[in-house]
């Protein structure tokens, strides 16, 4: 038997913040490396924000706001590498843009539109689980299929607090201490599920404990220390090619915008708590960091901030020039071998909305 | 008579319940200061306490599971599974667990839970969260389910319910939760097994159940106009189901469609048709015809969702079919 696994009570953090706290090492990034994590936020939190403003825009059909999770999401995706599968929930569907998917496309998947139909092996970015935790075992068994086939790669699922309350949570990570499966286990801890906190969620102290109870070891990260998330993640990564099993990252942060486009959060949630999580945001703190250390000055911010936008004004139009999908595609691939009736009722629609 | 909207009427029945009876507490996602994700219980944990109202973490098997539990020991819990199509997450407590434990104690123990749940398409979420899964649960022994479409009907039918000794399933349609309609002053327990006729007609029998019965009385006045007399069957719970009143319907009409807006192949339409042909076969002038989605996922785009599921000109194209048989 192993020994227990220690609890980790804390949360690591690598960057300072300004007064008392100095910022702390981090390997594996060189100057280069810390400006193209700089970079992947800016493009992360862009997305973000135009997508809000394109949901009220009607542009959008509703959408899960991401904003102040950038660092969750950029820190453990700059310690992957390109083989890694990444299974987002509804809270990470821009990360494929860190892949190199083109915002068109995840802005087409949030207009209901088959341009957002992504091949996941393009990017090894899986589709988008809303149905929470029922993702968790999928990552689990690509990762035990990578081992299988002598491959290196690993996988990543991203969920939530909340989730970690199903029972696919529980099974999948227990299925992937027991095969040993290259998997990392990463929960956006943002303390709450919709309008339940995690305090009504568990009575775990952390929800990095429930990991030791399947032989996992875990990390505890601070959500909005996008250094720590990538040193947490690279060593998770390291564990996972070495033949040492899963890890569980919980990485800490407070939700400080809705839980999505269409939740009024003023009737539960606190919101000096949430001034506090806005002044504290996981940007602004590494934009000072990079001051700090002499590598982002006013004009390189504005430069990547305006390509952002850029991106983003291109990802729209490019999403609103798709053509109207054929009519077909409803139900082209809902089976291999589409039963009669598929025929029948695709010629009625044709004659209907055609 | 008070007018109330299905929604209001819904949380009228929780409401009366527990202010009468101790054994009765509601439990579910998001259902405490947030009211639920359709409202529902918006204010009851003002009245309640948090005890009562529970806010439960994302586990639907353990949601139904520990409805079970409380259930056992002669609780009557009343649990909600925020979308139908999570139901699916609590299966084997529903089918192997609720629907067994009278039988495998002898009938020594009961489950007195009711589980209520709403879905339904008309707002475009796409594939996996607009599902219509009743008849998967009048396969299932041991189970009761029901699904009003009044504001009368779901008051009294989730007081019935909560009241039934049996495990029930109780369906509510996302659509019909903003309807408004009267309710008696006092509140009228509705037992299960008793259709209600909507409408009386003489030429064809609609047998609609959830969003469908709005629709098919819709159908119905558009049929009137063109000289047809539709009658509109509301079975209101599914099991047990009112064979008698189905059959005294069709032999009356001899004609018969059903409606329901889950996909038609193996809907709950199916067994109606079954019921139908077997207790009015020689009534019979038509083929019996089935008004469903069409079999496929649901579409995000809503123009195609609309179309994937069945309103009232289907109902009325089905209607004229059956009357154009000689
Ligand atoms: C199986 C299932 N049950 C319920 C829901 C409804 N739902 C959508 S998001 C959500 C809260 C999830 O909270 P958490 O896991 O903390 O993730 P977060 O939204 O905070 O990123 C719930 C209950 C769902 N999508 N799937
Ligand atoms: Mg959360």
């Amino acid at each position: 038997m192993a020994s227990t696994i220690p609890a980790e009570r804390g949360l690591r953090r690598v960057i300072g913040d300004d007064a008392s706290i100095p910022d702390g090492e981090v390997d594996g990034l060189d100057d280069e490396g810390l400006l193209e994590l700089y970079r992947s936020l800016v493009l992360l939190r862009t997305y973000d924000e135009r997508s809000v403003i394109y949901h009220r825009q009607g542009r959008i059909g509703t959408y899960a706001i991401y904003w102040g999770h950038e660092a969750m999401q950029a820190g453990s995706f700059h310690a992957l590498a390109d083989d890694d599968w990444i299974f987002p929930s509804y809270r990470e569907s821009a990360i494929g843009l860190l892949r190199g998917m083109p915002p068109a496309t995840i802005l087409s998947w949030w207009r209901g539109h088959p341009a957002g139909w992504w091949n996941p092996a393009d990017y090894n970015v899986a589709s988008i689980c809303v149905p929470i935790a029922t993702h968790v075992p999928h990552a689990a068994g690509l990762a035990w299929g990578k081992r299988l086939r002598g491959e290196d790669a690993c996988a990543i699922a991203y969920f939530g607090d909340g989730a970690t309350s199903e029972g696919a949570f529980h099974e999948g990570a227990n299925f992937a201490a027991v095969m040993r499966a290259p998997a990392i286990l990463f929960c956006s801890n943002n303390g709450w599920a919709i309008s339940t906190p995690v305090s009504a969620q568990t009575r775990a102290q952390t929800l990095a404990d429930k990991a030791i109870g399947y032989g996992i070891p875990s990390a505890r990260v601070d959500g909005g220390d996008v250094l720590a998330v990538y040193e947490a993640t690279r060593a998770a990564v390291a564990r996972a090619r070495a033949g040492e099993g899963p890890t569980f990252i919980e990485a800490v942060t407070y939700r400080a915008a809705p839980h999505a486009t269409a939740d009024d959060p003023s009737a539960y949630i606190d919101p000096e708590r949430v001034e506090e999580a806005r002044a504290n945001e996981c940007l602004g703190r590494y934009e000072r960091y990079l001051r700090r250390h002499g590598l982002l000055d006013a004009e390189l911010e504005q430069q990547l901030k305006a390509e952002a936008a850029d991106v983003m004004r291109a990802g729209i139009a490019a999403a609103e020039a798709e053509p109207k999908p054929d009519l077909g595609l409803l139900f082209e691939h809902a089976l291999v071998d589409p039963p009669a009736s598929f025929q029948t009722d695709l010629a009625e629609l044709r004659r209907i909305l055609g | 008579m008070p007018e109330l909207t299905y929604r209001e009427a819904v949380r009228d029945a929780l409401s009366r319940a527990m202010r009468e009876d101790d054994d009765v507490f509601i439990m579910g996602e998001d259902i405490a200061e947030m009211g639920g994700s359709m409202g529902v219980t918006q204010g009851m944990l003002d009245e309640f306490g948090a005890e009562r109202v529970r806010n439960t973490p994302i586990s639907e098997m353990a949601i139904v599971g520990t409805g079970i539990g409380a259930a056992m020991q002669g609780m009557r819990p009343v649990v909600e599974i925020m979308y139908q199509d999570f139901l699916t997450l609590s299966m084997e407590q529903l089918v192997n667990q609720a629907a067994k434990h009278r039988t495998m104690s002898g009938g020594q123990l009961k489950v007195p839970l009711t589980i209520r749940t709403q879905g339904g398409a008309g707002w475009s979420p796409g594939a996996q969260h607009a599902q219509q899964f009743e008849s998967w649960f009048v396969h299932v022994p041991g189970l009761k389910v029901v699904f009003p479409s009044t504001p009368e009907d779901v008051r009294g039918l989730l007081w019935s319910a909560i009241y039934d000794d049996n495990p029930v399933v109780f369906f509510e349609h996302r659509l019909l939760y903003p309807l408004k309609g009267e309710v008696p002053d006092e509140l009228e327990p509705i037992p299960f097994g008793k259709a209600r006729i909507m409408r009386e007609g003489a030429d064809v029998t609609v047998i609609a159940i959830g969003r469908m019965v709005p629709e098919a009385l819709q159908a119905a006045e558009e049929a009137e106009a063109l000289g047809i007399s539709v009658e509109v069957l509301d079975p209101r719970t599914l099991l047990p189901l009112d064979e008698e009143a189905i059959i005294a319907s069709v032999q009356k009409t001899n004609r018969c469609v059903t409606a329901h807006e889950a996909v038609t192949r193996g809907g709950f339409g199916a067994e109606l048709t079954a019921v139908v042909q077997h207790g009015a076969f020689d009534h019979l002038d038509a083929p019996i015809e089935r008004v469903g989605a069409k079999f496929g996922p649901l579409a995000f785009a809503p123009a195609m969702e609309q179309w994937a599921v069945p309103h009232a000109a289907d109902v009325l194209e089905a209607v004229k079919r059956t009357v154009a048989r000689a």
